[in-house]
């Protein structure tokens, strides 16, 4: 229940949180919405030297629309993104993913920056990031790079950020024409973490095809993954109820899938192949 | 007519609650007081060679460190109050030794200044384990293999064979006999508040006070006394708000001798607040048995006889009830039905886990799990229809008092009368019509019945570890406010509210007159406590009786002021007056007399900020016909003129000893729809039908079955304390031991019958486990109506939907 | 080592030293004296240490003191105004919406969220925004009524 000792600095710049970060890369963490690492630190799994709490930090809360992107503040709380009318419009898969995250506290104080920089398998975040192939704008004092989506999720609790980085904006392209949307999820009884999370963003032609498919999956396997077949599958193709059966089949294709008490890895396969194919169905059954 | 008795009454707990006001014992803040934090064993099984406490005595704030050598010698070893025969008992400490035998097994105290300080010492403890094999299935460990209490020579603890009737033959003549193995996990009971002790040492005075999160105030008392070697009358044991218990605080627990002791030892207040992994960890689970039934019936479902061979997984220590908890079940076996010979062979085994022990229902819903399971299997067997299985096995209600083969003699009961109730509030024809309808959609629904009966109001004493009696004692002060002194401790139960009605409506006071005080040895006359549905049956009619023998004398006292003999006086709403007529007396035994001319009763209370300082006023009875209760309390304090041979003082005490044991019975319909694709089971309906007797307060019953049925929810599908190969704790914390949480339940659509028992005066049986007991097998054998068609007759707990998922993909409809 | 914090409790700023990782649960419960918020787990998951933070219900074993340095904040007991209770407390007693009471002040402090975001929830809607707080005791059914009382009584309101 009792944190170690740590040294605490909440910088009012990202710059002097960059280079807090950059003198002590090895022991320093950075501390957002807290509720990944708050709890490992009680439990004394997580004991860092000094905590860098970014959330003085001016200008890192926020949903923008910049250059036909959606752009997300990384302190943009769950409950932020749940509740925002624009994103319900313009990306429902947004508001959707934050609304099943944890439960309204968690998602009151838990930020998309650091659920994401956190890397937990079973978070929901990575699987809507991944369907959308969003790209990640990492900063350092040595400067800014952007990161997609596919290559962010390492393994479990990893990222491509380095020690020095700091995820600043998650930016989304803006789903355009006939675009349906949907995450779905088998909530951990425990937890609340997804056992399964599908995310799905699904485009469709003027000619009633498929012309654009992300697929996210979460929960399933040490990281978060893009369901590529499944994607390939429906991409040309006209997703009534056969086509995205056979398609969703595909979900866990290859995957070395975890299995814990609650659920073998075989029936976390079987799972994402059912949670595919209905996140897909409803995602075209949104579509207008 | 009662005023409060019967009514929906809101809580007189509840202001303090719901403003954050009340005091749990953590809430309580005493000058200088030293935190404890616990270093406890990260293995199962492991020999200590030695603990270095060096670096951590030099932490900042460490005030001492005491490990099992300091203490082993100082404290008396952490009781056990079963006493069955041939019982193996280790010694149990309460700090590990030599050896560790289960995960958050304690092994040293750390002190500090406060709680971060001890944290951060007990961090820096050095212990040398060295690791033993784990005994961790308990049917394995009956067989042999690693011994954990090598002074045994196995790791049985005992064994027992119970039960009435030729058990073979009833087998033998039965025209079926149908075997099941059958699971009644390990649960953990997880109160909100997890546990806590602050024990405060006054070394002048050489008294120490523990203030414990525990359901037995005095038993711990007398426990601790003995544990730490202080006299009982200078051991005060207060339980202040008790954040829940359900059988996990009915305890005695090596924290609470060892934060007594460290106080005495240190002169200063000494803290303990349990974290939720400690509370996985330590505080004891319950069921935990792995059984097989053999049932036999005659082609039309009559049942024949029953036979339960479990192993009861004990872990590595007995608790305070430990061993017992078994016994339970098998009194239980025969559950609301007519079986002439039943059997139960017990093999109690340790294995180095936590200990087992009562948690809500403690070896009830075992046995009522086992009986409806197995009810539904004859059923299945038969082709027959479950409800009509049950009827044809029911006793009538004629042949109340009811003798079982387990020997206990059921008080009172009209099974078919609840069974009746219940299916006609859930529509249950209509229901299996529905299940026709939607079978041949593809869907998978099931109805489950279960048609409990359970042991309540523990207990007459000769059944009982130590004493099935309860205490009240009812006063009324000089300003005439009512004082309920009860020797239960309830947690949550709301008997503050119940007793209060009770106390209110027998005094002819307002409820706002009475206070209930509970929980303080040194305030309250020696009680049991509150479990095994016991504190309204119990020591409510304790507290019934109290206020009889109280009325008795207050009755001699008024007929003295009103010049009068007792027997020319009445009591009524409150007032004794003098009986005029024939008449008048037998509308006063209506509860009337004191209408007619009650402007003649004189304010009764003296009231407090604008009486008279100093002495007080004697009550003017000159010529009056009446005089109230509260003007008789005065009197009698006052004592001035009091009739010849009356003790000064209006209180009565009374420790009630029950003849019986009292058996609740109901049924509870579950509707369950699966999903065909995930295995998930969701309830469509649940509806229930409980007879506790006559009820005091609907809104607490309701809210004792609520919570009851949630917590067979969780048994039934999501809970399960699990431990890996090597005895680690899989479901250590919240995020891996999945509590229901209100998103998973249904609406509960709850109805009651009411009858009557003739073992207490209060006709009053007792609800606190019902929910518990009845609510599991519903739920299970509606999943196994669900899967009926897939050839399934049982499915072990908790119903995971993997497992269900299973049978739906492995079989063929 | 220590840092400085300013912290508005119930109305009432105070100026404290708190060492960084003291969390705010125990700042309220140790440094205020404010005992009616509890602890019921270390993993974030009962919620009856739930408060709110510049009016956003949050879980104050899951965030530092120094988190809070410069927030409102209100516990349970700043909940009632000028003696009177809360519609959502009103309902809690009511609606036994409580038997031990322990997990009921965080219990009432979710709810009273969950009505200011959607003043007429359904007993769904209800069960969802209570997803993050645990009861052992009631079963849930008295608290869902007791939030339909409250959310009654607030509609009620002019």
């Amino acid at each position: 229940m009792i944190p170690a000792q740590f040294d605490y600095a909440a910088p009012a710049t990202l710059d002097e949180a960059l280079s807090l970060l950059a003198e002590r890369p090895d022991d320093a963490k950075i501390l957002a919405g807290g509720h990944s690492l708050i709890p490992a630190m009680k439990l004394r799994l997580a004991q860092p030297a000094l905590l860098i709490d970014i959330g003085r930090v001016k200008d890192l809360s926020y949903i923008r629309e910049e250059g036909g992107q959606i752009r997300i503040g990384a302190m943009t709380t769950h409950y932020q993104l749940e509740s925002s009318e624009r994103l319900r419009e313009i990306c429902p898969l947004l508001p959707e993913c934050a609304a099943s995250i944890g439960d309204v506290q968690v998602r009151n104080k838990g930020t998309i920056g650091g659920s994401l920089a956190h890397a937990d398998p079973a978070a929901d975040w990575p699987a809507a990031i991944i369907s959308l192939r969003a790209e990640l704008v990492a900063v350092s004092s040595r400067g800014e790079r952007v990161i997609a989506a596919d290559d962010f999720f390492v393994d479990m609790l990893t990222t491509a950020l380095r020690p020095d980085e700091v995820l600043r904006e998650i930016r989304i392209n803006a789903p355009g024409g006939r675009t349906g949307q949907a995450y779905m999820k088998v909530h951990h009884p425990a937890s609340g973490f997804a056992v399964v999370g599908v995310a799905v963003s699904l485009t469709l032609g003027a000619d009633g095809k498929c012309s654009a498919a992300g697929v996210g999956i979460t929960g399933v396997a040490t990281k978060a993954y893009r369901a590529a077949q499944v994607e390939g599958a429906l991409v040309g193709s006209t997703p009534d109820e056969q086509t995205t059966a056979s398609a969703a089949s595909h979900a866990a294709d290859g995957v070395d899938a975890n299995g814990d008490i609650y659920a073998s890895a075989d029936y976390r396969r079987h799972l994402a192949v059912v949670y595919a194919r209905r996140a897909i169905a409803e995602a075209v059954a949104k579509i207008k | 007519m009662a005023r409060y008795v019967g009514q929906r009454v809101k809580r007189t707990e509840d202001p303090r609650l719901i403003k954050g006001l009340a005091h749990y014992v953590d809430d309580i803040r005493l000058p200088d007081t030293l935190h404890v934090a616990f270093v406890r064993s990260i293995y199962a099984h492991a020999r200590i060679n030695g603990v270095d406490a060096g670096e951590a005595l030099k932490a900042p704030g460490v005030v001492a460190i005491f490990t099992g050598k300091d203490v082993s010698e100082k404290i008396g070893p952490v009781p056990c109050a079963s006493a069955l025969p041939e019982l193996k008992v280790p010694d149990h400490r309460v700090l590990a030794t030599d050896k560790v035998y289960f995960v958050g097994h304690p092994i040293a105290a750390v002190v500090a200044a406060d709680a971060y300080a001890a944290r951060d010492a007990a961090e820096l403890l050095m212990i040398d384990y060295e690791e033993l094999p784990a005994v961790v299935n308990a049917e394995e460990a009956a067989q042999g293999g690693a011994v954990i209490h090598e002074q045994f020579g196995s790791n049985v603890a005992y064994k027992l064979t119970a039960g009435e009737g030729d058990i073979v033959a009833a087998l033998a003549s039965a025209d079926r006999r149908i075997k099941q193995r059958i699971i009644n996990q390990r649960l953990a009971p997880v109160a909100m508040e997890p546990r806590g002790v602050l024990a405060r040492y006054l070394p002048g005075e050489q008294e120490l006070t523990v203030w414990s999160s525990t359901q037995i105030p005095h038993l711990l008392r007398t426990q601790l006394a003995l544990m730490i070697g202080i006299p009982e009358n200078k051991l005060r044991v207060i339980t202040p708000e008790v954040g829940g218990g359900f059988g996990s605080k009915l305890n005695v627990y090596a924290e609470e001798a060892l934060l007594g002791w460290i106080s005495m030892q240190l002169g200063r207040p000494a803290k303990w607040i349990e974290t939720r992994r400690e509370n996985m960890q330590a505080t004891i689970h319950g069921r935990g048995q792995v059984g097989e039934i053999e049932i036999g019936c005659k082609a039309d479902g009559t049942v024949t006889g029953l036979r339960y061979n479990v192993v009861a997984d004990l872990g590595a220590y007995h608790q305070l009830l430990t061993p017992a908890i078994p016994t339970l079940t098998g009194l239980m076996l025969s559950g609301a039905y007519k079986i002439p010979a039943i059997q139960i062979n017990v093999t109690g085994v340790f294995t180095n886990k936590m200990a087992t022990d009562a948690y809500r229902g403690a070896g009830r819903p075992e046995a009522t799990y086992v009986v409806e399971r197995a009810i539904d299997l004859v059923a299945a067997e038969l082709g027959l229809d479950p409800v009509a299985v049950r009827r044809r096995n029911f006793p009538a209600p004629e042949e109340f008092p009811f003798k079982t083969a387990t020997g206990l003699f059921y008080d009172s009961g009209n099974y078919e009368g609840a069974l009746a109730k219940a299916l006609e509030n859930a529509g249950y024809e209509r229901l299996r019509e529905e299940q026709r309808a939607a079978r041949e959609q593809g869907r998978i629904v099931g109805i489950g019945v279960s048609t409990y009966v359970e042991i309540c109001a523990l207990g007459p004493s000769q059944a009982m570890p130590a004493g099935g009696w309860e205490s009240a004692t009812v006063r009324i002060e000089p300003t005439g406010t009512v004082t309920v002194l009860t020797g239960a401790s309830p947690h949550g139960q709301g008997q503050e509210t119940s007793f209060a009605q009770l106390a209110a409506d027998e005094l002819g006071v307002d409820m706002g007159d009475v206070t209930v005080v509970h929980g303080d040895t040194a305030i309250v006359q020696y009680g049991i406590g509150t479990f095994g549905s016991r504190a309204t049956a119990v020591g409510g009619t304790a507290v019934f009786v109290a206020i009889e023998k109280l009325k008795e004398k207050a009755s001699k006292i008024a007929a003295h002021m009103l010049g009068t003999d007792a027997v020319n006086v009445v009591f009524a709403e409150g007032v004794f007056s003098i009986k005029e007529t024939k008449k008048a007396a037998a509308a006063a035994g209506d509860g009337k007399a004191a209408d007619a001319d009650s402007d003649e009763v004189p304010e009764p209370v003296v009231p407090v900020g604008e009486g008279p300082a100093g002495a007080l006023p004697e009550p003017e009875t000159e010529g009056r016909k009446k005089v109230s209760i509260q003007e008789v309390a005065l009197a009698a304090h006052l004592a001035r003129e009091l009739p010849p041979d009356t003790e000064p003082g209006l209180s009565a005490t009374y420790f009630f000893e029950p003849k019986n044991f009292t058996f609740p019975f109901g049924t509870h319909i579950a509707v369950v729809e699966i999903d065909r694709e995930t295995g998930e089971v969701k309830f469509q309906r649940y509806v229930a039908v409980d007879d506790c007797g006559r009820v005091i307060n609907p809104m607490l019953v309701d809210g004792q079955v609520q919570g009851g049925i949630v917590q067979s929810i969780g048994q039934a599908l999501y809970e399960e304390v699990v431990y890996d190969e090597q005895g680690q704790l899989i479901t250590g914390t919240l995020m891996d031991y999945a509590v229901p949480r209100a998103k998973m339940i249904p609406w509960f659509e709850l109805d009651r019958t009411e009858t009557p028992t003739d073992v207490n005066p209060l006709g009053v049986k007792g609800v606190g486990e019902a929910g518990t007991i009845g609510a599991t097998p519903a739920i299970v054998n509606a999943v196994v109506d669900a899967l009926s068609p897939f050839g399934v007759r049982h499915i072990d707990m908790p119903i995971r939907p993997e497992a269900v998922w299973r049978i739906i993909n492995s079989s063929d409809e | 080592m220590k840092k400085a914090v300013q912290i508005n409790v119930n109305g009432t700023t105070r100026e404290t030293e708190v060492e960084p990782r003291l969390l705010l649960v125990h700042y309220l419960r140790d440094v205020l004296g404010l005992t009616g918020t509890h602890v019921g787990c270390e993993t974030s998951l009962c919620g009856a240490c739930t408060v709110t933070v510049d009016g956003q219900a949050v879980k104050s074993c899951t965030m530092f003191a120094v988190q809070a340095d410069g927030s409102n904040i209100t516990t349970i007991e700043g909940l009632a105004h000028d003696g009177e209770l809360h519609p959502v407390q009103e309902g809690f007693w009511e609606r036994h919406g409580l038997q031990c009471g322990y997990c009921t002040p965080g219990m009432i402090m979710a709810a009273a969220q969950l009505l200011e975001r959607n003043h007429a929830p359904t007993r769904e809607e209800i069960r969802h925004g209570l997803e993050g707080n645990l009861c052992r005791c009631t079963g849930y059914q008295h608290i869902v009524e007791a939030v339909e009382y409250a959310s009654k009584a607030v509609n009620r309101e002019p």
